[in-house]
Parts: structure tokens; sequence; C-alpha cells
């Protein structure tokens, strides 16, 4: 069987790829929400946040990016729920694949998903005055940590997906996720808040990553955070993925 | 009633029964809903294996189409057990389960292109084709099957369970919910099937549907098996025939496909009917 895992899941992710492209609303009501927090907090709130010398759009982009992720996640969890109330899902397992593929093909149209809703929440950033001399190393090293969270999150979103009882279940554990960057460093800096919520924000994934993102588009130094940022993006990718491949042999054994 | 204990002798993969159950258990929890089937299905025939909701249809289909495994006793499918040697019965089997395993948002022929491309044939492209005319699918071989009336969409479901030309098929309750018309389509489709040398077993709530189908027909009541055999044979089973005289009054049914059967505009959601003589025939016999 492993040596049809290549093709099998190349079909399988053919066919998932097939659900984004014709129901592109998904993507758009996947940048929609970032979008509009991002206007929102450049517009109204941003004026009255003191980010020092780096403009208030360049400050906030890598939290909105973040979000951006959480959201476009929830439809990956969606398509898989889907297929499990469907009957494909048995079809697919009862016929001589690669059992995994079928997985592999929904954590790889959620990677490509996202990547275009990010692009078009930068695209959108970029209008609004976003600004970043990054060279070409820079971003592929954003790209490279937004890629990993990606996959990360997309590793959790299959729990869900595989076990929801309703659609309403399987997209739902998104919401504490676009909640965590407004605890952190992404939209206000944590000097400014009380002692035990700056000790949360300061030492929860999304503030190393974040910082991380904003230090490489902003030519900093990145200093040892980038460390912090890639140990929690493996870590929780790597948790993820074993509790999702856990559940996943319970529902097909 | 019970056949002997036993285990034949391995014969060939070619020989021996297609389907071979032996003292079958599976409990959800405190729930016993396999109590020790037995089981033999011949190659070739159409087997229907009748039973009330919950008698345990569905949870014996899954172990022997490797989507659950038993907690005890032994199953063979294609010479192959389903426990050990689940990748061979995989290549074995096509399962049509009770709900149309279609992908909505696939037109019908990209569904049949998906499944022959999963099962690594040549051309899926022209197998499609070739399926949604047998299927009289053509014309909606285009439309997402999402636009399909129920009935087409089993249709298509069990189109995607023959790609490949798998030797056993199993078909869950493949007319549940459909009107009528459909599910005569569908009776059509699974006698084509048997007379191509397919192995079908087929779990019904409709008796009828197995005295039309099956050649052996066994009745699953709480976990176990407690008739197994042809439809003379089970007619046996009761006292002898009186003879009486009745006036035949026609059933509903035939009042149906009189009235509606064979008008012919039925397409009006591009299903072309190439089924209707079938019906009248179907309908005409009793």
């Amino acid at each position: 069987m492993a040596t049809h895992f290549l093709g099998d899941t190349a079909v399988l992710t053919g066919r998932t790829m097939r659900h984004v492209t014709r129901s592109m609303d998904t993507i758009i009501t996947t940048a929609i929400t970032p979008i509009a927090i991002m206007l929102l907090f450049v517009y109204v709130f941003g004026g009255a946040i003191d980010t020092g010398t780096v403009s208030y759009v360049n400050y906030m982009l890598p939290g909105i990016l973040l979000i951006t992720i959480a959201s476009g996640i929830s439809y990956t969890a969606f398509r898989l729920f889907n297929d499990m109330q469907g009957g494909i899902f048995e079809r697919f397992q009862s016929m001589p694949i690669a059992r995994s593929g079928v997985l592999w093909a929904h954590v790889l149209t959620s990677l490509v998903a996202n990547v275009i809703s990010l692009v078009v929440v930068v695209l959108v950033a970029l209008l609004m005055g976003f600004r970043s001399g990054a060279g070409v190393l820079a971003w592929l090293a954003v790209a490279g940590i937004l890629v990993l969270l990606t996959m990360a999150l997309t590793w959790i979103a299959v729990i869900p997906g595989l076990t929801a009882k309703s659609v309403e279940g399987a997209s739902a554990f998104s919401y504490p996720l676009i909640f965590l960057p407004f605890i952190s460093s992404a939209f206000v800096p944590t000097g400014s808040m009380p002692g035990p919520v700056r000790a949360f924000a300061e030492h929860q994934p999304v503030t190393s990553i974040v910082n991380t993102i904003r230090d490489l588009l902003t030519q900093q130094q990145v200093g040892t955070g980038i460390w912090t940022a890639l140990a929690w993006c493996v870590g929780i990718l790597v948790v993820a993925y074993v509790f999702a491949t856990i559940t996943y042999r319970r529902k097909v054994s | 009633m019970l056949t002997a204990m036993n285990i034949p002798p391995t014969n060939s993969q070619s020989q021996g029964p297609a389907i071979h159950v032996r003292g079958l258990e599976k409990s959800y929890k405190e729930l016993r809903v396999l109590r020790g089937v037995d089981l033999d299905v011949a190659r070739g025939s159409i087997f229907a294996l009748l039973g009330s909701n919950g008698a345990g249809k569905t949870t014996l289909v899954r172990i022997l189409s490797t989507l659950l495994k038993a907690d005890a006793g032994t199953a063979r499918v294609n010479g192959f057990d389903v426990a050990t040697q689940a990748a061979d019965v995989r290549e074995s089997i096509s399962l049509t389960g009770q709900f149309a395993a279609v992908d909505g948002i696939l037109s019908g022929r990209e569904n049949l292109v998906l499944v022959a491309r999963l099962r690594h044939l040549k051309d899926p492209g022209a197998i499609a084709d070739d399926l949604l005319r047998r299927f009289s699918l053509t014309e909606a071989g285009t439309r997402r099957a999402a636009t399909y009336s129920g009935g087409m969409r089993r249709r298509l479901d069990i189109a995607m369970s023959l790609i490949g030309n798998p030797p056993v098929i199993f078909l869950d309750e493949p007319t549940t919910g459909l009107d009528p018309e459909a599910r005569i389509e569908v009776w059509q489709a699974v006698k084509e099937l048997a007379e191509g040398g397919t192995t079908v077993l087929l779990t019904t709530q409709y008796l009828n549907e197995a005295e039309q189908l099956a050649d052996r027909i066994a009745i699953l009541h709480q976990g176990r098996i407690i008739v197994n055999g042809t439809l003379a044979e089970l007619k046996q089973l009761l006292p002898p025939a009186k003879v009486e005289y009745v006036e035949k009054q026609p059933s509903l049914e035939d009042v149906f496909f009189a009235v509606v059967g064979d008008t012919g505009d039925r397409d009006k959601d591009g299903d072309v009917d190439k089924g209707n003589q079938d019906r009248t025939t179907a309908s005409n016999r009793k």
C-alpha cells in the first residue's frame, strides 16, 4: 500500500482542492474576519496605541496573519466533518488505497487554502499602507513560520473534524484560537498590561511567533525569540499530529 | 438450519464461497449486536440479509468491508481473512453504504474518475463515460452530484462501486429512502451485476426486495441468523398454501406505475429514462 501513498494522496488532494476552488466564498470568509479586525484596529483603535516608531499597520499585521490561519483551519475541520458524515469517507476506507492519504489530502488542501487567504490579507494590508523593506531571506523565514504554524493548527483542526457530532462542534474549536492573539503582543505592546495578564501574554505562543515575524518584516534583530517561536510551532505540530493520528486510528479500525 | 461448524478445506481463492462467516460477534459496550453469525455466500449469487432496524445488518457489512473489527469469530471475503488480510479484502470488494457515498461537490463524471484513479486503472475517463452510459447518467454527468435526485445519486453510487470489477459487492440498504421508480432502477442494476458474475450481499428491510432479487435469503434477528435458504425453502417453513379464490385487486404500486410509469417524460431533471420497459415488466409480473 505504501507504494501508492503519494499517488493516492495526490488524487485525493485534487478532490479536496476542488472543494476549495468551487466554493471560493470560503476563502473570502476566511479572509474577511481578519481584514475587518485589521480595519478596526488600524483606523479606530490604532491611533490610541503607542507602538513607538513602527507604524500601526506594520505593527499588527503579524497578529492578523495568525488570526487568518486560525479562521482558515475551521474550514478544514468543516470539510473533514462533511466527509465523515457523507459516507464518502467510508467508501475510501473500504477501498484498496493508502488510508492515511485521505487525511493528508485534507491537510495539504488546508495548507494551500490558507496560503491563498494569507496572500489576500497581505495584499489588503499593502493597500492600507503596510510596507516592509525585508529581504528575500526574511520573507522566506516569515513564510516558513506561517506554513509551520498552519500545519500545526491544521492537525489540531483534524481532531474535531473527525470527532465532532455537529457542524457547529466541528468549527467552534477555532474561536479560542482566533481570540488568543488579543491577549498577546499582537495588537498592544505587553508592557501596558497588568501583571498576571502580561505574564500570560508574554509566555503564550502567539507573542513569540508574532514578535519574530514582526522583527523579520521590520528588519530588526530577531534574537533568540525565533527559537522560542519555532519550538512552539514544532511542539504544537508534533502533539497535534500524534493526537490526530491516534483519533484517526480509532475511527478507522 | 445451522451448518456444520467445522471449517471446510481451504481451497484456492477462486473456489469456495465468496463470503464465509463463522461465529462472528460484536458488541458496542453492553449492547451485543452480533451474537455468533454464521453465513456462506456462493460466488456469483445475490444474497439478501433481511432484518429490522438495529438487527445488526450494517454492523455485519462494516465488519466484512474491513471498516470495523469483530470481537470474536472469523470472516473471509474472496478467500481473505478480514482481520489479517484487510488489504486483500479491500482489493476484492466494493461497499455502497446506507447513505449514497458520492461527492456532491464533484460532478457525476468526476466522482467516477476519482474512484477509477484511486483503483489505479488505465483510462479513467473512458471507464467513467462507459458507466455513465450504462446507468443512464450521461446527460447529467457534468452536473454536480449534489443536484441529482435520490435515485440518480444511488445509481451513481452503485456505478462507483463497479469500477475495477470487484468480485464482491456489499449493498447496505441500497433502496432505503428511494421512491418506487428509483427502487426498480436500482434493482435492475443489481440484477445486471449478478448476471456479470459479481457476488452481491445486500441488506434490506423490504421483504419484496429480497423476494425480487435474491438467490438466497437470510434473516438476521437479535444478532443471529435465524433462517437461511432460498425463497422456496423459506416458504416451506410455513404450512402449505391453501387454495383460495380472491378477486385480484391492483396494488397501490400497480396503480402508481399505471398512472406515472408509462408517460415517459420523467426526465425533467435531465435523467434519461431508459428504465421504463424494465419497470413495466417488473410491475406486471405479479
